[in-house]
């Protein structure tokens, strides 16, 4: 019993990070019909930026070693970095071919992609770097074997309160209801006065930052950052905004959950039906397939949902 | 297009001669510096192990060149990065043995990586040493591949060794890395030694490269309750896992093996790794005068860095390549292999080298404990007191054969590969190595 609800535990700490990135999948896919496949690279880059501003203040401020104030500004600091890089993306890559077919812009996705890993890659070499403790970790005995570590309750509380903070932006803004009324249909909302390209950017800047968040929280809990760790998180984060339903706000939460404890338990029991824990990555992508089988909307997802 | 057509003619009847030329075995030495191909990880996943290869190689080659080099000819060293994918190693090494036409080659360190490239090497009968990949196939490739470091089926029972006898461990749990032959290797060998010893593994887990989430194997490896659990991965995960254990509130200490051996495991394990053990190929706090003295002129050229295993070994792969051509005469490929071949007591960095008729390095082994940030010499295992693995005795001569019989069951699978046979004349040296 222990073990299984360890496995939870588990499970939905990395789904929790999947949910994170999810949301940046499906705020552009709402607003632009747009798969942004440079998303999974944001989050390295929030996960680099992140690095360098702890280094920076452990020299320049004297914060060295883990406290909370460093962990603030390196968590805010790589968000931001984030969103702008985010908002550089959308301004130089997609914007001037978005007139072009859906096509062209999602190619020139997948290009922003490869560019920024390789640029990474020249500039910061391939190996894993450590990624500098801001948190004196800990572990707290639940009951039985069952424990959760400081690092992880970390995770539990920054995705909520950023989800909390996602959910009141889009309906209690105005900026967000902006992004509401762009999702449903973006001539329409220039006609009524609302400057799309700012609103698409926003949309950018936002998810850039869950991104970077997600980024700053793994590197808390598994302390290794490379150029090329956003390609399988990315696509698995992917795969959890179509699962939730694409375009669907709560549905990529959910998506990312789920698909994080469905891995974690081909880890922990796949090996008494015959599925190796290797298989661990595979599993997303049945998933995919499955959902594109069987429900292409995705679980909360359909016609008449609101989308942003 | 005719003209084409004779043009491809043309490249395509060179191809075939100078393919054939090879093929004989006529490489004469060409005379003037003697060109080396170093290849290895300098970019990827596992860089700093390449990055160490590279030191050690330039060192060696350095005060080789400084001394008048050998008989008076310089090395001229042509390096390559694989970034530690054995697709890319295999590809480097034609390019360096086809277009460089580097008289031997020194590489690699992840044991996938040499066997992929090791054929190349043999096809163009040039010599390839590898410092530091410690998987039995690596040298059953063909009688042209070399090591100067112990193997894995002795890797593998020194920490059995060692779990059994000094941690007086009952429950062994295991957690390895599924992409890699080192690591694959490495368990098979654990499991046998551990379990002879009267001990019993309670759970084995798989991960793949990459990951960056172990808490799953590492909760259902804490319900089976083990003594220890043996970790035999590269730096890049084991940091990492070493980090998870600890967050699962897990005692049992990790062991492992040389591949752990990086500065960079610091940085990602940190305190995590306290208390964790593992069996490497020398000590950097070796009191030895001749071991502290490589270590002051390595830390001298570069800037203060230690030396870990792998550049020690790679220091010592370019030395007995250079003693071997110095007894060749020359770099002509057949009597260049045959005296790698005959290296015997060669006093290297890592101990003393001999290479036995399988090819691989007879050497003892160092266990060492992770204490703050630095590997502290705990006990050395040598090869005859490992059980008779790593016996230098030639064809398997009955007694210390038998002992280590539960090694033998699991290599004829590797032996009985298609390249074995390449060896030819060595036939009787398959015999050893399934003693092995």
């Amino acid at each position: 019993m222990d073990t299984f609800v360890q496995q939870l535990i588990n499970g939905l700490n990395i789904g929790a990070i999947y949910a994170l990135i999810a949301l940046g999948y499906t705020m552009v896919y709402g607003i632009l019909r747009l798969i942004n496949f440079a998303h999974g690279d944001i989050y390295m880059v929030g996960a680099f930026a992140g690095y360098g501003l702890a280094y920076f203040i452990a020299a320049n401020l004297g914060l060295a070693g883990a406290s909370w104030g460093a962990l603030l500004i390196v968590l805010v600091g790589a968000m931001i970095t984030a969103a702008l890089v985010g908002m550089a993306i959308e301004r130089f890559a997609y914007r001037p071919v978005r007139k072009y077919s859906r096509m062209t812009t999602l190619i020139t996705a997948i290009g922003v992609s490869l560019l920024i890993e390789n640029l990474f890659v020249a500039r910061y070499g391939g190996m894993g770097r450590g990624f500098p403790q801001l948190l004196n970790d800990r572990t707290y005995q639940l009951f039985g074997n069952a424990a959760i570590s400081k690092s992880q309750i970390l995770i539990f509380v920054v995705s909520i309160a950023l989800m909390l903070l996602l959910q009141w932006i889009i309906y209690k803004t105005r900026v967000g209801t902006a992004m509401r009324a762009v999702s449903f249909n973006l001539n329409s909302s220039k006609l009524m006065g609302i400057n799309t390209d700012a609103i698409i950017t926003f949309t950018f800047a936002l998810g850039s930052a869950l991104a970077a968040a997600a980024g700053v929280l793994t590197a808390q809990y598994s302390p290794t950052i490379d150029p090329l760790m956003g390609i399988t998180t990315g696509l698995k984060a992917f795969v959890a905004a179509v699962l939730g339903g694409i375009g669907n706000i709560p549905g990529a939460v959910l998506g990312g959950l789920l698909i994080g404890v469905a891995e974690t338990m081909v880890v922990g029991y796949g090996a008494n039906v015959g599925i190796a824990s290797t298989y661990r990555d595979a599993v997303a992508f049945a998933i995919l397939i499955l959902v594109l089988l069987l429900r292409p909307s995705g679980l909360l997802g359909s016609t008449v949902q609101e989308k942003v | 297009m005719r003209r084409t057509l004779i043009a491809l003619g043309l490249i395509a009847a060179l191809l075939m001669a100078t393919g054939c030329a090879r093929r004989g075995g006529n490489c004469p030495d060409p005379g003037g510096a003697i060109k080396v191909g170093v290849y290895g990880d300098l970019s990827g996943q596992t860089s700093s192990f390449g990055q160490s290869t590279k030191n050690g190689v330039q060192m060696a080659a350095d005060e080789i060149n400084a001394a008048g080099g050998i008989n008076g000819r310089q090395i001229q060293l042509v390096i390559e990065d694989d970034q530690g994918e054995p697709g890319k190693a295999a590809t480097v090494v034609q390019k360096l043995v086809n277009q460089d036409q580097v008289r031997a080659l020194l590489g690699e360190v992840a044991s996938s990586n040499s066997i992929a490239a090791a054929p190349a090497a043999q096809e163009a009968k040039v010599p390839m040493i590898s410092p530091s990949s410690t998987n039995p196939k690596v040298t059953q490739v063909g009688d042209y591949i070399f090591r100067v470091c112990f193997i894995d089926p002795f890797q593998g029972e020194v920490m059995a060794k060692f779990a059994a006898n000094t941690l007086k461990a009952k429950r062994a749990a295991i957690l390895f890395d599924s992409n890699s032959d080192y690591s694959k290797g490495l368990i098979q060998f654990f499991k046998q030694g551990f379990t002879k010893l009267g001990g019993e593994i309670v759970a084995e887990q798989a991960y793949a490269q990459r990951d960056r989430d172990f808490t799953g194997q590492l909760t259902q490896i804490r319900s089976a309750n083990p003594d220890v659990i043996y970790v035999p991965g590269y730096y890049q995960e084991v940091g990492v896992i070493a980090k998870q254990t600890k967050q699962l509130g897990i005692k049992a200490p990790l062991l492992g093996g040389d591949g752990w051996d990086s500065p960079q495991l610091w940085d990602l394990g940190g305190d995590a790794l306290n208390g964790d053990y593992i069996s490497n190929h020398y000590s950097v706090d070796d009191p030895t005068p001749v071991i502290q003295d490589f270590v002051k002129r390595y830390k001298a050229k570069f800037n203060g860095t230690a030396p870990d295993a792998i550049a020690a070994l790679a220091y010592d792969a370019m030395m007995v390549l250079a003693d071997s051509i110095k007894r060749a005469g020359g770099t002509d490929c057949q009597k260049l292999r045959d005296a790698i071949a005959q290296t015997t007591n060669f006093k290297g960095i890592t101990g003393v080298i001999s290479i036995n008729s399988d090819r691989n390095a007879v050497k003892p082994a160092v266990v060492l404990e992770l204490e703050n940030h630095k590997f502290v010499y705990k006990e050395t295992i040598q090869p005859d007191t490992g059980g008779g693995t790593t016996s230098p005795s030639p064809e398997g001569s009955a007694s210390p054969a038998a002992s280590a019989s539960p090694a033998a069951s699991a290599q004829p699978s590797a032996s009985s590969s298609p390249t074995a046979n390449t060896s030819g004349g060595n036939a009787n040296a398959g015999a050893t190595n399934a003693n092995q």
